[in-house]
């Protein structure tokens, strides 16, 4: 469908108030496949600013190279679509010079833990107050389904057609293991609660990661015949398990499962008020 | 205010993941585009509006008058 924004004082059109409000209309409907979970995600960050009642001037989405990425393109705030890997880096500097700004990064499994792993690792161990959502569909989608370091073991990709013979990398596990004062892990499935983890992924003071399984059923869903979209969340729903109930279950009962909720939510230090305080304290003579 | 459901044909892509996992099994997808099944009882929930991914249906609000 082709908007024609010029005339358009009102909502006229069959859009809803929240999508009409927060995405760049004039490019929906978007690029992504059907059935793809990405979209699902963004329509729970614009959730999550329609409820926190986010300045967009004082809201910058960062995001780096990959079908998740598309999503800066999509959303109407201060947005920027960076380099392969580097969507962290840029944050790290946007919030750097403006502390006040709330920094998003919507990035995809092979962006954050491949190409980008060194920076994902360096903002959780400094602790800077970005808030990284991964669209995590377990594949490269964009560049025609090679495996990803989500990819799990034994599964296929247009790069494994023997199977996949690495370990796959859990995302929130590692930015915790680095220092990520915030960690939470969700999927498409669990929309309705979505919105709510990542607004508390952005007001938590410090690095906040959100490790959000989407579903890619051109690529990962073929390559493996996992079925269709439909197919896809369906296991979602039967092998996801809130954190609270898996506290008490055995390691092996949680094999294969998706362990879903908050899964860390502690203070530190932020980095860029250390900063601030630091340049506070060689400015007036340190103490 | 008073609700509806609303299906924006022109973005639905015909996942099927609104038909899915609506509570009231309501919808069905036919030629690729989501429609109401005949009779259908909504209970307007808006399931379909949070997981669409195309953002092709959702709830609507509107002021009685």
């Amino acid at each position: 469908m082709k908007v024609d924004m010029t005339n358009v004082s009102e909502n006229t059109m069959n859009i809803s108030d929240l999508i009409y409000k927060y995405m760049r209309i004039e490019h929906l409907p978007h690029i992504w496949c059907p059935g793809c979970g990405n979209g699902i995600i963004l329509r729970a960050v614009a959730q999550a600013m329609e409820n926190m009642k986010l300045e967009r001037n004082k809201t910058v989405l960062v995001s780096g190279i990959g079908c998740s990425s598309r999503a800066a393109g999509y959303l109407d705030c201060n947005s920027i679509h960076t380099t392969h890997g580097r969507a962290i880096a840029y944050a790290t500097g946007i919030k750097m010079a403006h502390p006040d700004y709330e920094v998003i990064v919507i990035t995809g499994d092979g962006d954050a833990s491949a190409i980008g792993g060194n920076h994902l690792i360096h903002a959780a161990r400094r602790n800077i107050g970005l808030t990284v959502i991964v669209m995590n569909n377990n594949i490269y989608g964009m560049t025609g389904g090679q495996y990803s370091p989500t990819t799990p073991h034994r599964e296929f990709g247009t790069t494994a057609p023997y199977g996949n013979i690495d370990q796959p990398f859990d995302i929130a596990k590692l930015a915790m293991g680095a220092g990520a004062t915030f960690a939470a892990r969700s999927t498409v499935y669990h929309a309705p609660q979505l919105a709510g983890i990542i607004e508390k992924g952005i007001r938590h003071k410090g690095f906040s990661v959100i490790d959000v399984t989407s579903i890619c059923p051109t690529y990962y869903g073929r390559k493996n015949k996992k079925g269709s979209a439909v197919d896809m969340m369906r296991w979602q729903k039967e092998n996801s398990i809130p954190v609270e109930k898996a506290k008490d279950m055995p390691e092996e009962e949680l094999e294969g499962k998706l362990v879903v909720g908050v899964l860390r939510d502690k203070e530190a230090v932020e980095y860029s008020e250390e900063y601030s305080r630091l340049v506070d304290a060689v400015q007036g003579g340190i103490k | 205010m008073s609700k509806k459901l609303v299906i924006n044909t022109d973005w639905c892509k015909g996942c099927g993941i609104c038909a899915a996992f609506c509570p009231k099994s309501t919808l069905e997808v036919v030629d690729e585009k989501v429609r109401r099944k005949d009779g259908a009882d909504c209970i307007l929930c808006g399931m379909c509006e949070m997981r669409c991914p195309d953002y092709a249906i959702y709830i609507k609000e509107e002021d009685d008058d």
